[in-house]
């Protein structure tokens, strides 16, 4: 097939030339891209690195003597992790999570509900632009000492700045997916005879579900640190792992402190690999 | 301008069919606004298109093809004129009657092939026509990758997945887009032949858009030749080569004459235009 000369050509615009792609703060291929682990022998080898550098550890603490209150040893702050788990971890690693999934449920609803609307409006999204730059931008747990003033003592306060914290990073990652019109799907729709929420469920909203997951993503761990931080500078009555940090350090009681960082770390991983599978389940067209 | 020993023609828009017309045509004009200013995609094209006819279009890249289809479509409005369709102006989609094959495959990257196909019934809420499915995924050599996704699928598959999606709703009028350019010639022999075989059994209305001369008197009943932007109507042909066509037909001296023919008209009239 013989080819038509490219002077006549430049004019066609190529309708479904998604030219918009990936520019969120953070691209869907941050997501998928990471590799995993698949052969017996690189499981095992993670697993023998971890246990490796455990008893590095342990090993150098025993010989340099560190004091306890310098660096505590692996196995102590295992054996206190696992011993009082039922008292000193569980209880208050249930309340963070409480915390922070309400928080982040609110605000990541409302987000994904905003970035849908005020795409389709234009002149509203560049009206509210800088205000959403100030949200994304303003670390929301400087906002938690004052909402205690008003609220007191139980999680409200930390429920309302995780939502903040959020919210926002939901809303500005989904607006971008959302403004990834694409003319030609949305008239393959309508040339079925697709109504507005048709075409809103089946071409607007998949088009930009890769970028509203790399949203809750970052929301949820910018929800997470916020809940940390949040019980840390203004601890609820109630607990959670960032008061206890506070609690632990306080006493100096430094197998305690490092056993809730571990609890800590692990949920942060939980939240990724959730993510990370949604993403691969939802949004591996893309790559 | 010349006319062929078997074809004749005309460079007006054909012999009009009054209320008769299937499509109608009424001096369509479509301007874009754009940043360099206004452009002219489509100036006063008039064609009644008959009910059951085979019609293809000709035109260099940028002429109005797309625009032309899009308007008969209702996809989009114009900006002067007008088109009928069974007697009633034309202003929005008609899903019931018109099925559109888009330039470029246009399928939906994450749904599946067969998903891609069930779409067109899913926003249409219609009972799916499972055996005429299956018959042409059967026919366009796709049955073996219904669960293949877009990017899995040749960009020539991807055009076939797309000719299926509109062919099952067997809708009374086709618009199809340059739907076989990503095709080697002989996936697009094969194609032909199947959409003349499925034409000559339903007695649908095609419109049939392509780059290509030798395709374009293959399958048509008239060939409509554009000129080059503004599209304009140049010339029509009418094909008068026996039914049912088959692909040695285009090795005869006649047909090797008519394409030369219409390359004439379209040098003249409309440029670029291949010959294969
Ligand atoms: N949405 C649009 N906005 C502005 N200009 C457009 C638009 N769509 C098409 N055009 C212009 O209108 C003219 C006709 O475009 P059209 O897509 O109808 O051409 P075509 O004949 O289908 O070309 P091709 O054979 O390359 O597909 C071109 O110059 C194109 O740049
Ligand atoms: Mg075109």
């Amino acid at each position: 097939m013989s080819e038509v000369p490219s002077e006549l050509r430049d004019e066609i615009p190529k309708f479904d030339d998604d030219a918009r792609q990936d520019h969120g703060p953070v691209g869907m291929t941050a997501l998928t891209s990471m590799r995993t682990a698949k052969s017996a022998l690189e499981i095992g080898t993670i697993i023998g690195l971890a246990i490796g550098v455990f008893w590095l550890i342990e090993l150098i603490l025993r010989v340099t003597d560190t004091p306890e209150f310098v660096l505590p040893k692996p196995t102590q702050v295992v054996t206190t992790l696992v011993g009082d788990w039922g008292t000193l971890y569980g209880p208050h690693l249930w309340v963070t999570v409480q915390t922070f999934l309400m928080g982040f449920a609110i605000g990541a609803s409302i987000g994904l509900l905003l970035a849908a609307v005020i795409t389709q409006l234009p002149f509203v999204e560049k009206v509210v632009a800088p205000y959403i730059i100030i949200m994304v931008t303003m670390p929301m747990v400087a906002l938690i000492p004052f909402l205690r003033l008003k609220m007191g003592f139980g999680i409200g306060p930390i429920v309302i700045a995780v939502a903040l914290a959020s919210g926002p990073m939901v809303m500005i990652n989904s607006a971008t997916g959302f403004r990834r019109t694409d003319l030609a799907k949305i008239a393959l729709a309508r040339s079925y005879g697709a109504s507005t929420f048709q075409i809103f469920r089946q071409i607007r909203f998949p088009m930009a579900l890769p970028m509203i997951i790399v949203g809750f993503m970052v929301g949820a761990i910018f929800g997470l640190l916020t809940t940390v931080g949040g019980e840390l500078v203004a601890g609820s009555e109630r607990g959670g792992l960032g008061r206890q940090l506070k609690f632990f350090s306080s006493l100096i009681i430094l197998d305690g402190f490092w056993a809730t960082i571990v609890v800590i770390a692990a949920l942060g991983v939980t939240i990724y690999v959730v993510f990370f599978l949604i993403g691969k389940k939802w949004a591996s067209w893309q790559t | 301008m010349s006319t062929g020993l078997a074809a004749t023609g005309s460079s007006t828009g054909g012999e009009p069919l009054g209320d008769q017309a299937k499509i109608r045509c009424d001096q369509a004009t479509k301007v874009y606004e754009t940043q360099t200013g206004q452009l002219v995609a489509l100036d006063h094209f008039s064609l009644d298109i008959a009910a059951g006819e085979l019609v293809t279009i000709l035109g260099p890249s940028g002429c109005g093809k797309t625009t032309l289809l899009w308007s008969m479509s209702g996809l989009h409005g114009l900006t002067d004129g007008q088109v009928l369709i069974d007697g009633t102006a034309v202003s929005g989609p008609r899903p019931d009657t018109v099925g559109m094959v888009f330039q470029e495959a246009n399928l939906l990257p994450w749904r599946n092939l067969r998903k891609n196909i069930d779409f067109a019934f899913e926003i249409r809420k219609k009972r799916k026509n499972k055996e005429r499915i299956e018959h042409l995924l059967e026919q366009t050599g796709l049955a073996g990758f219904t669960k293949a996704f877009p990017r899995e699928l040749s960009g020539g598959m991807q055009q076939r997945a797309s000719i299926v999606r509109a062919l099952a709703q067997d809708p009374e009028i086709l618009l199809m887009d340059e739907p076989f350019s990503a095709l080697d010639a002989f996936t697009r022999d094969e194609m032909n032949r199947l959409l003349l075989k499925l034409w000559e059994e339903s007695g649908q209305t095609i419109v049939f858009v392509t780059h290509n001369i030798s395709e374009a008197i293959f399958l048509a009943d008239r060939v409509v030749v554009m000129t080059a932007r503004p599209g304009r109507l140049a010339h029509i042909y009418n094909i008068d080569l026996p039914r049912p066509r088959n692909i040695d037909m285009t090795f005869e001296p006649h047909f090797i004459e008519l394409i030369q023919d219409v390359k004439r008209v379209v040098e003249t009239g409309g440029h670029a235009i291949e010959v294969e």
